[in-house]
């Protein structure tokens, strides 16, 4: 256990962590822990305390309690070393504006501590990574959002860290560039960096993590694989709109035997919980049809972490707390 | 700590190379100077009174290129402003720097823009009468003195750049707090022109200091205790300001 500890402890491990900014509590004690070579994706809301979260491992922001290790050592205690072995790209593309694309990474090589040459190789190789090779000379305020994202990634991994903090690496982006950066992360990943996500998009935490921690209000709510809570609202469904709200009743009885549950209704909509997918749809239109009941839309539908969200929380997944405040 | 020179090297690169390429800040060192030399020389020059000095512009060019380099440190508090806002603080305190090295990279590159500032501003001088009464040493003493007057200020920069939220808010609060400092003070006009409690106040000013320090090198004029005292004095500046800066610098960023 000892010989080989950095191999067998986790690369982010954090216990009874707690931050508070005044009296606002943001974070209310989280435990989070990512093995080496996965993703951890943490998933909120605004103001859950994705972001205090990323600061305190980052060695921005000292923790008010709690601990906090990565890569083997203490947030805290070990803050200088652990600078050199993470690696962080934010919300806010931070790469200077007036800078060229190589002149922003040579700068961010030179401060870890390479020598100019070697500095300035490494850009290269992470320019021509990022598909940034030809406006490497341009500044950076030239640069689309997605190119500045993509800069900003490049400059977090300019000294190869084993683990990398992306806090909303895609928030704001165009579709096109968000699956561009997701590829770019899972090949970070098959690489084997570790890598902690924030994210308020569930897609993105399916496609991407291995373990997704759900956070609300400075507190973990769940934890576990995209699969794992998704089982906790329940398994596939066939989805049924009728053309009249009215035929609902006819429509639950024609259904009621496909499944041990008995079907919800909600107007014109019914879920019927189904075992198999397939067949699923071809046995309900039969029924339904049988009992002359009028169908607009028929779907089968697996849980989505959006399902999840409103399950655990009682408040859908884009519900902005500052708007709650504010309301 | 070792790292703390090369560090502050890499950074007070990055803030001159960044320069050129935002016009309008260049512009605040090359001809809003000459401007206003222009102004005070020609608009203001022929109503002031400034016995012992054979011609205003003697007596002005001391005054305003301290002045000037008072004001050389606000492209610190400006650039640190920009900085915190666009997250890039965030960037430079995730990695393995030294901790003064983001502020130390600013103060340094003031001192290499504010060189440019005294340049501008001597051959403008030149240009329009002034005349040294002193030899190459004691041209190179005062421009020596300006820069350790502008490092000292830079410092006092930083420290207003990491107090507020927004480069808009830095502008507004630094020059509500520098002008004065650099008005009430024997730069434009002589102190015993002012009225009695305001003449106390610039008397105390360092920043008259600096000029007299500056006048009795360039011009001969009887120093005094000014020369030495300018340099305690921005010595003494830079003693608390740095820390106050370094310290503000490790709290406000970790927001």
């Amino acid at each position: 256990m000892h010989v080989h500890e950095s191999d067998s402890s986790p690369a982010i491990s954090v216990t009874g962590l707690v931050k508070s900014y005044g009296s606002v509590r943001a974070l209310a004690g989280i435990d989070l822990e990512a093995a080496p070579g996965t993703v951890l994706a943490v998933l909120g809301p605004n103001g859950a305390g994705k972001t205090t979260a990323v600061r305190v491992l980052t060695t921005l922001l000292r923790p008010d309690a709690g601990s906090a290790r990565v890569a083997g050592l203490d947030v805290v205690e070990n803050a200088a070393r652990l600078r050199a072995k993470i690696g962080l790209a934010g919300q806010y593309a931070a790469v200077d504006d007036n800078l060229t694309g190589v002149e922003n990474l040579v700068m961010v090589g030179r401060l870890y501590g390479l020598r100019r040459s070697a500095a300035r190789r490494r850009a290269g190789e992470l320019l021509e990574r990022f598909d940034l090779s030809e406006s490497s000379d341009r500044v950076a305020k030239s640069y689309s959002g997605g190119m500045r994202r993509r800069l900003d990634l490049a400059a977090a991994l300019v000294a190869r860290p084993p683990v990398l903090f992306l806090d909303e690496p895609t928030t704001g982006l165009d579709p096109r560039s968000r699956l561009h950066l997701w590829a770019t992360i899972e090949g970070l990943v098959a690489d084997g960096t570790t890598v902690l996500l924030t994210t308020q998009y569930l897609d993105e935490a399916d496609r991407l993590a291995h373990r997704i921690a759900v956070i609300d209000r400075g507190e973990v709510i769940a934890e576990g694989t995209a699969d794992e809570l998704k089982d906790r609202v329940g398994g596939e469904r066939v989805e049924v709109t009728l053309t009249h709200p009215a035929a609902s009743h006819a429509a639950v009885s024609a259904l009621a035997d496909m499944t041990d549950e008995p079907p919800q209704t909600e107007g014109e909509l019914i879920r019927v919980a189904v075992q198999a997918r397939s067949g699923a749809i071809m046995d309900a239109a039969r029924r339904l049809d049988r009992a002359g009941v009028g169908v607009e839309d028929i779907a089968v539908r697996r849980p989505t972490l959006d399902d999840v969200f409103l399950s655990l929380t009682g408040h859908a997944a884009e519900i902005d707390d500052e708007v709650e405040v504010a309301a | 700590m070792t790292r703390l020179v090369p560090d502050t090297l890499v950074m007070a690169e990055r803030n001159l190379v960044r320069l050129p390429r935002a016009p309008d800040l260049l512009l605040g060192f090359t001809v809003q100077p000459i401007m206003f030399v222009l102004l005070f020389v020609y608009v203001f020059g022929g109503a002031i009174e400034t016995p012992g000095y054979d011609d205003y512009v003697d007596f002005l060019i001391p005054g305003i290129l301290a002045q000037n380099i008072a004001f050389g440190g606000f492209v610190t508090a400006l650039g640190l402003a920009e900085d915190m806002t666009k997250g890039l603080i965030d960037r430079f305190r995730s990695l393995p720097t030294a901790r003064a090295s983001v502020l130390a990279g600013r103060t340094v590159a003031d001192v290499v823009t504010n060189t440019l500032s005294i340049v501008v501003l001597l051959v403008t001088g030149l240009i329009i009468g002034f005349g040294f009464d002193a030899g190459p040493l004691e041209v190179l003493a005062g421009v020596g003195l300006l820069l350790l007057f502008g490092f000292a200020f830079s410092w006092i920069f930083a420290l207003i750049g990491l107090s507020v939220s927004s480069p808009e808010a830095a502008n507004g609060i630094g020059f509500t707090l520098i002008f004065p400092i650099t008005f009430i003070s024997s730069a434009f006009v002589p102190v015993e022109s002012m009225p009695a409690g305001l003449q106390e106040v610039a008397a105390a000013n360092p920043v008259s200091t600096v000029v007299d320090g500056l006048r009795s090198l360039w011009l001969g004029t009887p120093a005094g205790d000014d020369i030495w005292l300018s340099v305690v004095w921005c010595v003494v500046l830079v003693a608390v300001f740095a820390p106050l800066a370094v310290a503000k610098y490790r709290k406000t960023a970790a927001r």
